[in-house]
């Protein structure tokens, strides 16, 4: 067998185990996106067959758009969600270049203190912060969700940072040195780009649980104004739960925007991973 | 003595935000809960009572049982994590990282779309799916002849479990995946270069020389793997309720923690109680990041290139 076919052979099987692995990944999506559009005879008739002119009705989306306030939790996820992201990279990457970076007594402790939360899962210290947040009267704001989340991302990023800011070559981070530039500038300016890659990985992993998190906004922020998307939509499938249009509908509406965002973001992380990896 | 070097302000002030948020929601807060594992409830307010509250949770036939049960099904939720979900994210990312593969970037996304979604989503989904109410997965299976396979899966006591952790390595494998395969990519092209000039391709170039580069990698996922399962909650809470239901078949330390914390149905909620489980979780997370960090990272050879 040539070499040329064997490669074909091969590439076809790749294919093959790939696009089956993406059909059992999407098709959940599928059939509820799919099915929020059609009425509700066709969602038990055939819940796999596309919308037709006859079948489609769009009556659950005007029940969840009358209804809920989509639009305002969107909002509040995605403040809550950017302003955290930006805290937990910049506050992290800061403490994982002091940590990789320089000598100084404690710093394998402090490591170890910092890398602790990886394994902590902060939802055990629910009772005490809900009353800390009361205390400071930070209930049914964003703050005390940015402020929550800030501290859950900080030690997974510090972790993966660190371990990636001692790969950034020492000669670089000297001939800044004897150039003038203050230790800050290095970090802004020398270190930080070159870590990019690792950045958009962290701000991937970071993001997801955020955005995706049920439990804080259910405690430290109920109210209606201060609702993130995922509550929202938990709140409003149970409330329908026998109007199979209305949660289909909501539960897509809820798909939607982290779909978008991953959509616009993973060419970032892409972009990221393969640019680190060719240099 | 040119006397002693400058004090390293610098030091302080790239920490200083970290480590102060770091320890005011998290630090604090946790050893308030371990703190209060310590007591219990009194006649007037709460009393020291020590280490009862462990003796009672892990002998105390009341409670063991429930403890034990929670920690048994823990431990099968992440021995199918560790058979399923790693090996397909190593496979996925092994085929997506061979070269001149077409469609590359589409794979990697659709594959992670799962892991974006969240557990109020993918829990609802699968419920549907499953249900014999709707009828897709029977519908599908009478498809293919093999309607006779179906059960209400979620339903049963002895598959619930299995199926749960089966939905969360099906929401899961990106990530995994997404690692292997940045490690995958750091290999340097020489490396695979001289592996192709000495003969050594395919199948038996993965796994003599890529295997051993990407195993460090491998060893993180799998201690975020257990991590994230001793720690998980919300899948399970948001298909099966807080009573773990059917007869606590899919009960799991997070559901367990809950339920004793906020209190359910059947019982009040008991923060002292909860405290204890939610310290008891906590050691058997320290055990097993332990064993990585000084068994299996110190064998685990770094490269550098």
């Amino acid at each position: 067998m040539s070499l040329a076919r064997r490669s074909l052979a091969r590439s076809i099987a790749a294919h093959a185990v790939l696009i089956t692995y993406t059909v059992i990944a999407l098709f959940p999506v599928f059939v509820i996106v799919v099915n929020s559009v059609k009425s509700r005879r066709a969602i038990f008739a055939d819940p796999l067959a596309w919308p037709t002119a006859e079948t489609f009705d769009p009556v659950g989306y005007q029940t969840v758009l009358r209804q809920g306030d989509f639009l305002l939790y969107f909002q509040n996820s995605m403040i809550v969600t950017v302003a955290s992201l930006f805290f937990v990279l910049l506050f992290g990457a800061m403490a994982a270049f002091a940590l990789s970076e320089y000598r100084f007594r404690g710093n394998s402790l402090m490591g170890l203190y910092l890398a602790l939360g990886i394994m902590i899962p902060i939802r055990l210290g629910t009772v005490v912060i809900l009353q800390m947040m009361v205390a400071s009267g930070l209930v049914n704001t964003l703050t005390a969700l940015v402020l929550v989340y800030t501290a859950q991302g900080l030690p997974l990023a510090v972790f993966i940072l660190s371990e990636f800011m001692r790969g950034v070559s020492d000669d670089l981070k000297n001939a800044g040195r004897i150039d003038g530039l203050s230790e800050y500038a290095i970090f802004f300016r020398l270190v930080l780009p070159l870590v990019r890659p690792a950045m958009a990985t962290v701000a991937v992993f970071t993001m997801i649980p955020i955005w995706n998190d049920l439990w804080f906004p259910l405690i430290l922020a109920p109210s209606e104004a201060t609702k993130t998307i995922t509550l929202g939509s938990q709140v409003f499938i149970g409330q329908f739960v026998t109007n199979w249009n209305a949660v289909l509908a909501a539960l897509s509406l809820a798909i939607l925007p982290v779909l978008v965002m991953y959509l616009i973001f993973s060419r970032q992380l892409i972009r990221g991973i393969t640019a680190g990896a060719v240099k | 003595m040119a006397g002693r070097r400058a004090v390293r302000w610098h030091i302080g002030v790239f920490l200083a935000p970290a480590v102060l948020v770091y320890t005011a929601i998290m630090i604090v807060p946790l050893l308030g809960t371990l703190n209060l594992s310590l007591f219990a409830r009194g006649e007037e307010g709460r009393v020291f009572v020590g280490l009862a509250n462990f003796a009672t949770l892990f002998g105390d036939p009341r409670w063991s049982g429930a403890f034990w049960n929670a920690l048994g099904n823990n431990a099968w939720f992440f021995l199918i994590h560790m058979l399923v979900q790693n090996p397909v994210g190593v496979a996925l990312a092994a085929l997506l990282s061979s070269p001149r593969l077409r469609m590359a970037a589409f794979y990697r996304t659709a594959i992670f779309i799962p892991t974006i979604l969240s557990f109020v989503i993918v829990g609802f989904v699968w419920k549907l799916i499953l249900s014999p109410i709707w009828g897709i997965a029977p519908g599908m299976l009478d498809g293919i002849g093999l309607r006779s396979l179906f059960a209400p899966w979620l339903g049963r006591e002895e598959y619930a479990l299995t199926t749960l952790a089966l939905i969360s390595v099906w929401q899961f494998v990106g990530i995994p995946m997404m690692l292997i395969y940045a490690a995958l990519l750091s290999i340097p092209d020489e490396v695979i270069e001289a592996a192709e000039i000495d003969g050594i391709t395919g199948w038996s170039q993965f796994r003599k020389i890529k295997l051993p580069l990407i195993l460090p990698a491998i060893g993180i996922i799998s201690i975020l793997t257990f991590v994230g399962n001793f720690n998980a909650f919300d899948l399970l809470y948001v298909s099966q309720g807080a009573l773990a239901g059917p007869d606590f078949s899919t009960d799991i330390l997070g559901t367990f923690l809950y339920r004793t914390f906020f209190g359910f149905q059947l019982q009040l909620g008991d923060p002292h109680m909860g405290a204890a489980i939610a310290t008891a979780m906590f050691g058997i997370i320290l055990l097993g990041v332990c064993v990585y960090l000084f068994g299996i990272q110190r064998r685990l050879r770094r490269y550098q290139f």
